[in-house]
């Protein structure tokens, strides 16, 4: 099967301007590729760069080199050199992201919050709030807190409403980063049965999960990073 | 005559530059034409502005009518009348056929004007779009782009609070498909007497030096909704003096007991049915 | 090729100087339907004469402004008329001020307010355009009660929301708007957030958005321009510019807020 997403030689340094331009290279010449039904989790210590390559791929972070080839509508895109506007249409219909933190509007309900990707693809508004409840039912997040903003909720609340809004609609390519950091055991449990059915339903993805039970649950590969020398 | 006074108070000059103001205005039917106000031996608001631009139509075979609410016999109509009396010399009647010239307040007269004819109104307050717009600089602008949205906003404001179009004086107008034009504090009554007018309109005031004007047989359209059409007045009752039903109606106190009258608020036009009356007697 | 391939505003070199001083130096951008631009900077970086020059608000002293009309023809706003370029404004611009009282008329009801520029289209149905008015009071969550009421008596918040509808109800395709949750309290400001954002989705809206405020321009915007001295130092997707900022100055801004 041809890959969903690959990356290619790419290689990230940050400069600190207001450090009198430290140069702090991060990445250097990364390469892999991740097929439909594939779990490839990132390896590495921590501060290896691991969020990076995921910001990378979603575009958050710029790369100095290399190529993120993604499969969107048919074709191979390169998200490295691709204009803002392709990268979000990607990001509407392509390429899903839950990262470690929640970034939403103030003071909107968090039904309306998990549905408003399925929004922005052009879904109609009742079925895509369905579609929102019967995810935030299967994360077993209170009913009661549905009709609430987010804001106040506790960490693992909040992470279910970020998977919440990743899984409500089918995103070819996935990119986790830490899912199941603050969920108890059973709420692990039902993540990595999304996880699972979304990869046999063909999705790729990309993840990084220290927690071993939901790695060894999910991942179908591993990646090793290695740490680049700060030196050069 | 008297000899002291130049024809018709103003010097020649000055109505050379009143008559070209007032041919431009003519050209561009509606549009508020700018020109040198003069002082003249009477406070702004008493006709300034009208007396000025009759003082600049006026020729010395000029039969004048001056009317003040409709009426001949007010203050402010007989002392426009004497002005001209002394300073030009020129007969004045009260009857609204045989005048040449009518100057006028707040009224059009019942009896239709004819070919030839000259009304001119004492004006206030030209800008239309002023309620709404303070700034002179932007209500020219938006007169020059036709930018008129605005002015529907009061007649929508009249409907929402009162469920109607209240606005009853000073009714804005669309003159020639072109410009929005306040006709001065007429009754809306008179508004379908300056549509399609077989006599020359001119406007004036005096405090704004401003001059504009409707030339014969214009298009003039009161401004209104689909849903609540222009309407005039109507009374329930015919003029207690002459019986007519269908002119512009005055209220009269008669008596410290609260007796009224309503009566025509012309009195020329008045006065000639009842002269009708009694020859048919 | 459809109309979102092809972008709704092409700016080219824009430029504009006040004496001596060089406002705002040749700067281009484009926009597209239904994406929100923020334009970030402080005070005197250029940002609203920037704004200002797109919306004619003060003559440009060089370059283009095209912007795509309904059927698909490209016109230099610049080029035109005054007369075209009102009448264009009139139901394709939107202007939303910072200052809620420049943008309402005061002594006119919210009813009035909203009405206005549908009368200056052409609509001459009282009960039509009333009802349009209270359609867009539900939209902009103000009570319908209110539609006779003068804007001077209603909150901040409100006032604002009653400008968004009066601007919006000619359905505009570009609306551009200065600081418009300044001088906002910030639990208005999130309510005015929620707002715009669902009304920039539903009508496909594409909007210019000055704000020095990172976090609002994070929440509303899709790309992001920097400004600082009255150039472009930076512009990419709004994400990107905050999270991986390039520019020093750009890093500067960001390292500047807090959570942003």
């Amino acid at each position: 099967m041809q890959p969903s997403l690959i990356a290619e030689g790419i290689g990230k340094t940050f400069t600190l301007h207001l450090q009198g331009g430290v140069r702090l290279p991060v990445l250097a010449g990364l390469g892999f590729a991740v097929r439909p039904g594939e779990c490839v989790v990132l390896e590495g210590p921590s501060g290896v760069g691991k969020s990076t390559v995921l910001r990378a791929i979603y575009g958050s972070y710029g790369v100095d080199r290399g190529r993120i080839l993604i499969r969107h509508d048919g074709a191979m895109i390169d998200l490295a050199t691709a204009a803002p506007r392709q990268i979000l249409a990607v990001r509407r219909r392509t390429l899903g992201y839950v990262s470690q933190f929640l970034r939403v509007v103030p003071r909107v309900p968090t039904v309306e919050v998990v549905a408003e990707p399925l929004l922005a693809t052009g879904c109609a508004r009742e079925p895509a709030l369905e579609r929102a409840r019967s995810l935030l039912a299967r994360l077993r997040l209170p009913e009661r807190l549905w009709d609430v903003p987010p804001a106040t909720f506790s960490g693992g609340e909040q992470q279910r409403v970020n998977l919440a809004r990743a899984f409500v609609h089918p995103y070819p390519v996935l990119l986790l980063d830490e899912p199941t950091a603050s969920l108890d055991a059973k709420n692990r449990a039902i993540v990595v049965e999304l996880v699972r059915e979304r990869l046999a339903e063909g999705a790729a993805m990309l993840a990084i999960l220290h927690d071993r039970q939901a790695r060894d649950a999910i991942a179908t590969r591993m990646v090793e990073l290695a740490g680049v020398d700060r030196a050069t | 005559m008297s000899g002291a006074y130049n024809f018709a108070y103003l010097d020649e000059q000055t109505k050379r530059m009143l008559r070209r103001a007032l041919l431009k205005a003519v050209a561009i039917p509606g549009y508020q034409v700018p020109f040198a106000s003069r002082d003249m031996p009477l406070p702004y608001g008493w006709g300034t502005g009208g007396i000025q631009v009759t003082a600049a139509v006026l020729g010395q075979d000029d039969v004048l009518k001056v009317i003040d609410q409709g009426a001949d016999d007010t203050t402010n109509a007989v002392s426009i009348r004497a002005f001209f009396r002394k300073t030009a010399g020129v007969a004045t009647t009260e009857r609204t056929a045989e005048a040449t010239v009518i100057q006028t307040r707040h009224r059009i007269p019942e009896r239709p004007l004819h070919a030839g004819q000259i009304l001119v109104f004492q004006v206030p307050i030209p800008e239309p779009l002023r309620f709404l717009e303070p700034r002179e600089r932007e209500t020219r602008r938006m007169h020059g782009l036709a930018d008129y949205g605005a002015m529907h906003v009061k007649l929508y404001e009249d409907v929402a609070r009162m469920g109607r179009i209240t606005t009853s004086f000073a009714y804005p107008v669309k003159v020639a498909g072109r410009y929005v034009m306040d006709p001065s504090p007429i009754p809306k009554f008179d508004n379908p007497k300056l549509h399609d007018c077989p006599a020359l309109q001119l406007f004036g005031a005096g405090r704004e030096k401003r001059v504009y004007a409707i030339p014969p047989h214009t298009t003039v359209e009161s401004l209104d909704f689909e849903d609540h059409p222009f309407e005039v007045q109507r009374w329930d009752r015919p003029c207690g003096l002459c019986g007519s039903t269908d002119s512009y109606l005055d209220e009269v106190v008669t008596d410290d007991q609260g007796g009224r009258l309503f009566c025509c608020s012309d009195t020329d036009f008045c006065r000639e049915r009842r002269d009708r009356m009694d020859e048919g007697r | 090729m459809s109309a979102h391939d092809l972008p709704l505003l092409e700016v080219r070199d824009l430029a504009k100087s006040y004496g001596g001083l060089q406002a705002l130096k040749p700067t281009g951008f484009e926009l597209w339907p239904g994406e929100v631009l923020a334009i970030v900077g402080e005070s005197g970086s250029g940002k609203t004469t920037l704004l200002s020059c797109l919306a004619g608000h003060v003559p440009a002293d060089g370059g283009s402004v095209r912007f795509r009309l309904r059927e698909g023809t490209g016109v230099d706003l610049l080029q035109m008329a005054e007369a075209e370029r009102r009448l264009l404004a009139r139901t394709e611009f939107g202007f939303v001020h910072q200052n809620p009282r420049d943008g309402l008329r005061l002594n006119i009801s919210a009813g009035g307010n909203i009405g206005e520029r549908l009368m200056a289209a052409g609509w001459r149905h009282f009960g039509r355009i009333r009802g349009e008015a209270l359609a867009w009071l539900d939209r902009v969550e103000i009570d319908r009660s209110r539609i006779d009421d003068l804007p001077r008596g209603f909150s901040g918040g409100m006032q604002q929301r009653l400008q968004i509808a009066r601007n919006l109800v000619t359905r505009p395709r570009l609306v551009l708007m200065d600081e418009p949750t300044g001088g906002l309290d910030v639990s208005v400001q999130a309510r005015l957030l929620d707002l715009l954002r669902r009304l920039v989705a539903e009508l496909d809206l594409a909007v210019v958005i000055v704000t020095h405020d990172l976090a609002v321009a994070r929440l509303l915007s899709h790309r992001m321009l920097v400004m600082r001295q009255g150039q472009v130092v930076e512009q990419g997707l709004t994400d990107r510019v905050l999270d991986d900022p390039q520019h020093p100055y750009s890093q500067l801004l960001v390292s500047s807020i807090l959570a942003a």
